[in-house]
Formats: structure tokens, C-alpha cells, sequence
């Protein structure tokens, strides 16, 4: 518990590895998981890290090829000193880029990006930022590439690449219009404000190379479930064109692309799974498991996504999908995905992802002004419940229609 | 005598505008601008909930993984701020002074015209229709919190369609 805590508040502001990775040894050393226990939950994790190495190169190639360059360059050119059309346009991108590159990509990548585009058209930026933030959850609920908690999702519960993204389109239109719906009412006066047409210039080339290697690779991860080979291999093929590319024309080199692949992080994901086992082993998993209804009829299901949205705001939504699985996937994938549509969907209630990263910032930052979220927390407030809802309604359509 | 018109995005020009019509030629203008914090504030929130990213060495380049957003954010702020008081400057085609703040904005709007003769604002609301919604939160506590003469003007022309409420009923019909 005591290293969930640390993983999660990130004390001294060490990289979240160096506690979790010697915090993994130590429950394995002192026998609080059986090294068998431990040793299934490497191989389950491993061609998770592997296909999340691969959609993190891939990312970050595609911003060295300047796709989000481009994107903000096409935003700016159609809104055309609209703030409502530049709005539909950050959503669309922001939807798009979350669901095949990650959450990461849109929170690192994109939000800087949107902001920029924003303040040269003259709109005020709060509601194009605020829909990259909020969208970075609530739509990554479409691919198991969008979000972590997909991947981990994705590996417990037997489904396949093409079926998890049958089951899940519907609720992720949902949580998307839900959120466009919600944003249009509340900003309305920022968006009514008005805009510039951009300066004119020349708009930056078009990365046709990169956009057709995510295409491939997107088509790819079809071929590859239909064929019954792990995806994965789909996004690595995807990650090492576009590398080999740039390794030829020397635009990066091995240490940069090592550095894209964010090793540390690997690593944290492979020691907090092993710790959360630990602690499921030990207790936690008895406890919840009286909380965790059964059944997949709706109210089973909002039951689900309810309290995996609570514990995803109470710890965060990592530690939350990991404790939560092992209960909810004897259940079936209906209970899975919507433990996902909690986990995911969430965390745009507190924002900093969960109440105890919260806490924790406000100790660290008790000697700066303080920034208030006021406005942020009242949005997520209207936007998560009213997302929630529909996305489990769409998901349990879903799940009448196409079958669990 | 000091004017401050109060410069936001989307709505600045008719401030400008208004400005250089009412202050007469010995006064000083201000041009105004506050930075809300909360934009650059949700960028670093939402970074800090990505478990597990934060790298070791804090300074990264901006644009790849491990490095927060949220400053990034607030390098453009400050770049975008500084952009817009210089296109209002040029707008206003007089000698000005310019004043970047941040923090709440509204709040900081009535403490920079704690010294100043005249405040000269856009209505921040609906645009469409008169009537109390044409007044922002913002706008609205700036009005009714101002230490000194207010001078309220429409962003664009003042709204044609917007005829009068009819009257309350009148008790002795």
C-alpha cells in the first residue's frame, strides 16, 4: 500500500521507476507474491509494455514528421476566425489523435499545439485546450492502443482487436458528443468572442509518409487480429518504417528513439502490476470483490463503471484498472469494458487524475499562489456524469447487438 | 488622467477604439492584459495524472515525452499576451503603456484600475441580443466591482434586433 502511495504521489519528484521497481523486488523478496504469481503477471504485462513501446516511438515519430505541425496549420486555416468551428475541428483531432497515438500523445504532443493555434487566430484558448484535456480520457476509449488501460484491459479479457473496437465505437461517439454537447453550452460566451483569420503563409507540407504509415498501421492491426497474431506486432511494424526512415535521413538517431520508447516508464508499468498483485493477493481483492456486482444487464454495468470511476478519482485510473480486473473479467468482457468506460472517463472529474495526485500538488505547491481549477472541476462535474451514462447506455446497446 | 482599456482576445479592437475616442490627448493610455492561469494550470494537472511519465531530469526539450506541457503552455501565454498588446498597440497609433498580469482575471482587471480615472471594456457575453446576458461573470463583476468610471462598449455594432422587454404589467390594470 505504502508503495502505491508513493507511486501514485510521486514524492522527492523521483521518476515513479525508482520507487516501483525496488518496491517490486521487495514484495517479491519477502514473499508477499509467490514468484509464480509474479512471473505470470510479467508475461501477461510483457506484450503490453511491448505494444505500448511501439504506439509511444510511433508517436513521437510522427511529431518529429510534423503531423501535429499540420494539424495545427489545418485548424487554423478552416476555423477561419470561427471559435465554434475551431472547437469541432480540436475536437475531431484531438478524438482521432487519442484513439490510434494515445492519450500521451494528446496530452504532450497535441494540447501545446492547440494553444498555439488558438492564440494566432486571437480566440481565447480555454475551451480548446480544456477539450484536449478532457478528450485525452474520455476519448480513449475507442482502440486498446489509446489508452494503458485499454492494453491491460484489452490482454484480460480474450477479446479480439476488431471486436474490443466494435464493442467500444458506439460508447466512445457517445462519451465524444456528450463532452461537444456540454462544452458548446459552457463556453459559450468565450466561444461567441469571436476571432482572426489566420495571417496568411505558406502552410507547412503535408507528412503524407507518416499519415499513411499510421494508416497501414491502423489497417494492419485488422489483418493482424484476423489472423490471430498479438497486434502488437502491427505497431511495431508501424513504429520501425517510420524510424527507419528517419534513422536514413538522419533526423534521429538510436538514443532519441530509445528515449521515445520511454524505458523508465516500461518499467514502472511491469513493477506497479506486480505490486498491485501483491496487494489484490493480500486482501484488497476479498474486499472489493463484495463491491464488484456481477452480470452484465445495464444496471450491473453502470454499477461497474461507477465504482471504477470512483476508485480511478480516489487512487488513479491505473492502479484502478489493475485492481479491478482480476474481479470483473471471470464476469466477461461486457463488465471489463465498462470498468474501462469508468476508469477512463472519470478522471476528468478531479484533474489532476485522481484525489490523492491532487492532495499531494497542494502540499508541494502550498508556497506558491495557489492556481484554483474552479472552472475545470464544474465542467467535469456536468461532463463525466453526463458522459458516463450514455457511454454505458451505448455500451450495453453495443453488447445487446454484436454479443459480449 | 489614466485610461485603461482592458484587452481580451476576440474582443479588443472596439476597446482600442473606444479608448483613443475618449481619452483626451494629455492622458496617459494603458493597455491591459491578464493571463489566466487556470489554461497552463490544467496542462500540468493533466500531465501530472499520467502515472508513471514524469522523468528523471526535470528539464526536457518541449515536444517529447517527459517534458510537462503545462510549461510550454506558459511560454505561449506569455509569447500570445506580449503579441496582442502589440497588435492593440499599433491599433491605437499613439504612445501607450502596456501591462501584462496573471492571475483571476476579473480580479485583477479591478485592482489595476485602483489608480485610474476611466476603464474601458467590451461586453463579454451573448452578442446577438441586448440585455443583461451581454455581460459575461467576468465582465459583470468588473462592472459592479470598478473603483472608477466605466466605459462599456459593443465588441462589433450594437445588436439591431434587440427591441425593448415590453413592459412589466402595470398593477392597476
Amino acid at each position: 500500500m505504502v508503495v502505491l502511495a508513493c507511486a501514485v504521489v510521486r514524492p522527492w519528484g523521483l521518476p515513479e521507476a525508482v520507487v516501483a521497481v525496488p518496491a517490486a523486488g521487495v514484495v517479491i523478496g519477502t514473499g508477499a507474491i509467490t514468484l509464480e504469481h509474479a512471473r505470470a503477471e510479467a508475461e501477461r504485462l510483457g506484450p503490453v509494455i511491448g505494444f505500448l513501446a511501439a504506439v509511444l516511438v510511433l508517436a513521437q515519430l510522427c511529431d518529429d514528421e510534423g503531423v501535429f505541425r499540420a494539424c495545427g496549420a489545418w485548424m487554423a486555416r478552416s476555423a477561419a476566425g470561427r471559435p465554434r468551428r475551431l472547437l469541432a475541428q480540436v475536437f475531431v483531432t484531438a478524438s482521432a489523435i487519442t484513439a490510434v497515438l494515445s492519450l500521451d500523445a494528446t496530452i504532450v504532443l497535441l494540447t501545446p499545439v492547440v494553444f498555439a493555434t488558438a492564440a494566432r487566430l486571437g480566440a481565447r484558448p480555454k475551451p480548446h485546450v480544456y477539450a484536449c484535456t478532457h478528450l485525452s480520457n474520455s476519448a480513449s476509449l475507442l482502440l486498446p492502443v489509446s489508452n494503458l488501460t485499454n492494453l491491460l484491459a484489452f490482454a484480460a479479457s480474450g477479446l479480439s482487436f476488431t471486436r474490443f473496437a466494435a464493442l467500444m465505437a458506439l460508447p466512445w461517439l457517445a462519451a465524444i458528443g456528450a463532452e461537444y454537447v456540454v462544452f458548446r453550452r459552457f463556453f459559450a460566451t468565450d466561444l461567441d468572442a469571436g476571432a482572426q483569420a489566420p495571417p496568411p503563409g505558406e502552410p507547412p507540407a503535408v507528412p503524407v509518409f507518416a499519415l499513411v504509415t499510421v494508416g497501414c498501421t491502423l489497417a494492419g492491426f485488422v489483418l493482424t487480429s484476423a489472423l490471430g497474431v498479438d497486434p502488437a506486432w502491427a505497431a511495431g511494424a508501424g513504429a520501425a518504417v517510420l524510424a527507419g526512415r528517419a534513422l536514413i535521413r538522419r533526423r534521429t538517431g538510436p538514443k532519441a528513439l530509445v528515449r521515445a520508447a520511454a524505458v523508465p516508464f516500461l518499467g514502472f508499468v511491469l513493477a506497479l502490476g506486480i505490486v498491485v498483485r501483491a496487494v489484490v493477493d493480500n486482501g484488497l481483492g476479498a474486499a472489493l470483490g463484495r463491491l464488484v456486482p456481477d452480470g452484465t444487464g445495464l444496471p450491473a454495468l453502470l454499477a461497474v463503471a461507477a465504482l471504477a470511476a470512483v476508485l480511478a478519482n480516489l487512487i488513479n485510473n491505473l492502479p484502478a484498472v489493475l485492481v479491478l480486473l482480476p474481479l470483473t473479467a471471470p464476469t466477461g468482457p461486457g463488465a471489463v469494458l465498462a470498468v474501462l468506460l469508468g476508469v477512463n472517463i472519470g478522471p476528468n472529474l478531479t484533474y489532476a487524475g485522481s484525489l490523492a495526485t491532487l492532495l499531494w500538488r497542494r502540499v508541494v505547491h502550498a508556497h506558491d499562489a495557489q492556481v484554483k481549477l474552479g472552472e475545470f472541476t464544474r465542467l467535469g462535474l456536468l461532463a463525466v456524469p453526463a458522459a458516463l451514462v450514455l457511454s454505458v447506455l451505448a455500451l450495453w446497446a453495443s453488447l445487446t447487438a454484436i454479443g459480449g | 488622467m489614466t485610461v485603461i482599456a482592458w484587452i481580451v482576445e476576440g474582443t479588443w479592437p472596439a476597446c482600442v477604439d473606444a479608448a483613443r475616442r475618449a481619452a483626451p490627448d494629455d492622458s496617459e493610455i494603458v493597455l491591459l492584459h491578464v493571463t489566466d492561469p487556470e489554461v497552463p494550470e490544467a496542462a500540468h494537472a493533466a500531465y501530472a495524472g499520467l502515472l508513471g511519465r514524469a522523468h528523471p531530469r526535470e528539464r526536457r526539450p518541449a515536444g517529447r515525452w517527459g517534458s510537462d506541457p503545462g510549461t510550454e503552455l506558459e511560454h505561449l501565454a506569455a509569447d500570445s499576451a506580449g503579441e496582442l498588446l502589440a497588435a492593440a498597440a499599433e491599433r491605437l497609433g499613439r504612445p501607450c503603456r502596456r501591462s501584462e498580469r496573471v492571475g483571476r482575471v476579473e480580479r485583477e482587471v479591478v485592482a489595476a484600475a485602483a489608480d485610474a480615472e476611466l476603464l474601458v471594456l467590451a461586453r463579454d457575453g451573448d452578442r446577438a441580443r441586448v440585455g443583461p446576458h451581454s455581460l459575461g461573470p467576468a465582465g459583470r463583476f468588473v462592472v459592479d466591482h470598478a473603483p472608477c468610471p466605466v466605459l462599456l462598449v459593443w465588441p462589433h455594432a450594437a445588436p439591431r434586433t434587440g427591441a425593448l422587454p415590453p413592459p412589466p404589467p402595470d398593477p392597476a390594470d
